[in-house]
């Protein structure tokens, strides 16, 4: 038994006999799985504007999810108390959906996946003390404001949670993680006569506190890279003109804009959607998506990353998956569920945001392999277009596979020249379409900052996306010029 | 209303001015939920939780911490209480931090039968099973194209909330809601579409028949069929009533009081001014009998109140709570939202856009070429600067009649110059939603297409 499952066991008088026996409740015979999710998160958060360090916030939160499975059909429940009390109703309450009353008897524990080590973190930043990061809090609001008078609002967060979590399932495995996750936020506002702008950047991982002292590329501290790219988004945003509407080729910078990925193409492969035929890429396995340019990856065992897990919430080690290879469709993102039904392999995807929901195949860190033009080259083939280099959200309707993302730092591209910034605009674009407009990918693959969260029918989990610079020859671009 | 979390919350605070604290506040929230999804007739997924939180806020002079938690053990608790004090006396001192002016308050013990169905306490899944299953048989029957599906959700839940202060302020009510949705798949040659419609009342009685959700989610599905691209162009726009309500949502997070003092909003310095057409008068109603976003005291125990935050176009009132009205000199409006663990934030409670007198098919009078939008998506909303540049979908107009559905079309602007632009307000607001709007026409917007 790993450390994490012995804590779940310890903090709350349970025994390994009495959930073999809570399991077997949750089974019938009409019941093909079953698991038992226990969750213990931390979470603390201070976050400083006008110059004040103004709220600190501290929060815990616990609990079980009992879940039993028959064929396409889920019952789930769940409760903030652990207790075995809670879990025999739980185990009851989930069975419901078979509609068989007999359970079964006890299921022996006696398996336990390889272990993992992606994010050891021995001293994890919510156990720093506070003062350590109202210190940070106050020098980054010192830096952007000594970097330009124009700056007039500063307004920096950090926040980190320590989750820790143990799964017990019907396959005999016993399975626990434990998650650290720091994020730094940092919004300046600048102004110029009446013209206001606001700028934003951010970074984080499951990675300690000092990790954002160290020394990055640039030699310096590694937060303060992202205190002048908020102050330099806001200050250049001053200067933007409106974005032109219409479509135009566009190219996109390395790192985050690998959004695109995640909405153009990523939830579009998640099993459950493909399973129920609802998703614009059902039916495409082995059939041409992309341009031969492209391979997308999914992988959820790059060390300290945002969207890394050592198991995923369903147990299942985490996986480097291959969606799409030279331009073909070859692989989805599976849960436990899914890929039974689909008759596939689990690829390690089945993910949940707390014990209080049910998982579904979600994306980990998704991101496109690097080719090799020379990213300079790939704006220098550009006559008139748009290099986008920083994304907000997006969205996607995963049916008819429209999909938007909102780009916050953009140039206008003139005679293969980047000639002057961008206001603000939303890209639309069709999944299955965009990627086959790829005519160049840059040898410059990134990965992003680790500030991305994906939901999905109301749940919220931390993922991480990578791109080369690319050039898509035409996306609808939404501004008003 | 006896209860548990009202003990637990007079504890938690005793136990923070045991230790120092000038002052606290805490909530707790107990409630009990549970939803059922049927896909293709057949029961897909059942859901039910108990769940329990609570959350205190403490301060030292003007120094303050927030804390939350899911384990309500005393021994818990305790170390919250001490670790959150701890936390408090290392932040800033910020002067226009604290509770409320003690003769604000209007927190106590209500019972408000508008806002709670007794039948949620302990609502049976099966009856909500049927819901789901006629919404979705509704949906599938209205047209052959329409095979698939994402199935048709129903979902209830019961929430009591208590409140307490120092100074032995405390205070509790109950809500519920009961709420079901449908999604259906429509195909045709040309690919496939989906589209959703719902339904969402206080009371288990008022919901609306199964067979009308899934009709209407039916008929926004298949007019999306066929879609193709528009060319780019500057045109007259109508949102349908769910997208004009997101519009007004995002003027309302301009007119909280935290983007205001913040210099995050267009809105800031145009109290008296025109920011609308004076078409436009919306007005925020946390006193509306049954309203979905009513509540008998806000989140910081203060009355909510019904005000015309923009009348006849002319803004009239930011949205405030205690903090946010301290940093701009005026008072609280009755706006604080609270989450559990967090301070107070803003937030509207049942902001409606007042109906004008157009039926909705009169918007489309005297349009030669438009834009009927029933679909937006993403997040391009600024509302710092008020730029405006969203993805949408929706109908073509064509001399006055919806023509052919368009789709991969963005629609850009500036929310100022958008609501100013409002040249005729339709009469069908839904006031049972709690930001809603009646649809409206925009004279002129920038589409974006081929």
């Amino acid at each position: 038994m790993d450390q994490q499952t012995r804590f779940f066991l310890d903090a709350y008088d349970l025994d390994q006999s009495s959930l073999s026996r809570v399991l077997g409740d949750a089974l019938s015979s009409k019941i093909d799985y079953a698991d038992l999710y226990f969750e213990h998160t931390s979470f603390e958060a201070v976050s400083m504007e006008e110059g004040l360090v103004k709220k600190a916030n501290r929060s815990l939160d616990q609990g079980v999810g009992v879940r039993a499975v028959a064929g396409d059909k889920t019952g789930y429940a769940h409760s903030d108390e652990i207790d075995l009390r809670q879990l025999q109703a739980a185990a009851k309450a989930a069975r419901v959906i078979a509609e068989d009353s007999a359970s079964r008897g006890p299921v022996a524990l006696e398996k336990q996946p390889a272990a993992r080590d992606l994010y050891r973190v021995p001293n994890p930043a919510i156990d720093r003390p506070i003062k350590d990061k109202l210190a940070l809090l106050n020098r980054i609001d010192e830096v952007a404001r000594a970097i330009d008078p124009r700056i007039k609002e500063v307004h920096a967060s950090f926040a980190t949670t320590l989750k820790t979590i143990a799964i017990v399932n019907a396959d005999g495995e016993m399975v626990g993680d434990e998650r650290p996750l720091c994020r730094l936020n940092v919004s300046c506002i600048a102004q110029d006569g009446s013209e206001r702008q606001i700028g934003s950047a951010g970074g984080g991982g499951r990675v300690p506190f000092d990790w954002f002292f160290e020394s990055s590329a640039d030699a310096e501290e590694r937060f303060l890279f992202w205190v002048r790219e908020a102050a330099r988004r806001a200050l250049l945003l001053l200067d933007a003109k409106p974005a032109p509407a219409g479509t135009f080729p566009v190219v996109l910078g390395p790192g985050w804009p690998g959004i695109l990925l995640h909405e153009a193409i990523g939830h579009g492969l998640e099993g459950d959607f493909n399973r129920k035929g609802t998703s614009a890429f059902a039916d495409l396995m082995g059939k041409q998506v992309a341009s031969p340019l492209c391979t997308v990856i999914d992988d959820g065992t790059i060390p300290n990353r945002r969207g890394s897990l050592n198991v995923d919430d369903e147990g299942t080690p985490t996986q480097r998956t291959t969606l799409i290879k030279d331009g073909i469709l070859v692989g989805y993102l599976q849960d436990k569920m899914n890929s039974r039904l689909m008759g596939v392999a689990a690829t390690g995807n089945g993910r949940r945001e707390s014990y209080a929901h049910i998982p579904m195949p979600r994306m980990t860190n998704t991101f496109m392999l690097a080719g090799e033009s020379e990213p300079d080259d790939i704006i220098k083939s550009v006559d008139k277009g748009i290099y986008a280099v920083s994304f907000g959200g997006g969205q996607v309707d995963i049916t008819s596979g429209k999909f938007v993302f909102s780009m916050n730092e953009a140039y206008l591209i003139e005679g293969g020249e980047i000639t002057h910034p961008l206001k603000g605009a939303t890209l639309i674009g069709s999944g299955p379409d965009v990627l086959t407009k790829v005519t160049h990918v840059g040898n410059d693959l990134g990965l992003d900052q680790g500030v991305g969260t994906c939901g999905k029918e109301g749940q919220s989990v931390p993922v991480g996306v990578g791109l080369p610079t690319i050039l898509v020859d035409g996306i609808t671009v939404g501004g008003t010029a | 209303m006896t209860d548990a979390l009202t003990p637990m919350l007079e504890r938690v605070i005793a136990r923070a001015e045991s230790k120092g604290a000038t002052a606290a506040d805490a909530v707790a929230v107990d409630y009990v939920e549970g939803s059922v999804r049927v896909r293709l007739g057949e029961t897909e997924q059942i859901q039910r939780a108990r769940q329990r939180r609570v959350g205190l806020r403490v301060f030292f002079g003007h120094r303050q911490a927030m804390t939350a938690s899911g384990d309500l053990r005393e021994s818990t608790l305790d170390r919250l209480v001490d670790d959150t004090c701890a936390m408090a006396q290392v932040t800033a001192e910020d002067p226009f931090s604290g509770l409320p002016d003690a003769d604000q308050i209007v927190a106590g013990h209500f019972e408000r039968e508008d806002l709670h169905d007794p039948s949620a306490d302990g609502f049976e899944l099966a009856a909500g099973a049927t819901w789901a299953k006629r919404a979705e048989e509704a949906a599938m029957a209205v047209d052959p194209r329409i095979q698939n599906s994402e199935g048709a959700e129903f979902g209830f839940s019961s929430v009591k909330r208590a409140f307490a202060a120092s100074g032995g302020v405390q205070g509790s009510y109950r809500t519920s809601y009961f709420s079901g949705y449908v999604v259906p798949v429509a195909t045709d040659e040309d690919g496939m579409e989906r589209d959703w419609w719902f339904s969402q009342r206080r009371k288990y009685a008022d919901l609306e028949s199964a067979e009308t959700i899934g009709r209407i989610a039916a008929e926004r599905t298949l007019r999306r069929l066929g879609a193709v691209r528009a060319k780019t162009c500057k045109v007259p726009v109508v949102f349908d009533e769910r997208l004009a309500a997101r519009l007004v949502g995002y003027m309302a997070s301009a007119l909280s009081g935290y983007s205001i003092y913040r210099g995050a909003s267009y809105l800031r310095d145009r109290l008296g001014e025109q920011v609308a057409s004076d078409l436009v008068t919306i007005i925020d109603d946390g006193t509306l009998a049954g309203g979905m976003g009513s509540k008998p005291y806000d989140g910081e125990g203060l009355a909510t109140r019904r005000s015309a935050v923009v009348e006849n176009g002319t803004l009239n009132s930011y949205m405030l709570d205690t903090y946010s009205g301290r940093k701009l000199s005026m008072q609280s409006t009755g706006n604080a939202a609270r989450s559990i663990g967090d301070a107070p934030t803003v937030s509207a409670t049942n902001l409606h856009l007042q109906p004008g007198e157009h039926s909705p098919d009169q918007l489309l009078d005297g349009i030669k070429d438009g834009l009927y939008v029933t679909e937006l998506i993403g997040f391009g909303v600024n509302t710092t600067t008020g730029d405006y540049s969203q993805g949408a979908g929706g109908m073509w107009i064509v001399d006055g009649k919806l023509s052919h559905a368009v789709s991969e079309l963005t629609i850009a602007g500036n929310l100022l110059d958008m609501f100013k632009d409002i040249d005729a307000v339709a009469d069908d607001l839904d006031p049972n939603r709690a930001v809603s709007s009646p649809s409206f026409r925009i004279r002129e917007l920038t589409v974006a297409g081929q």
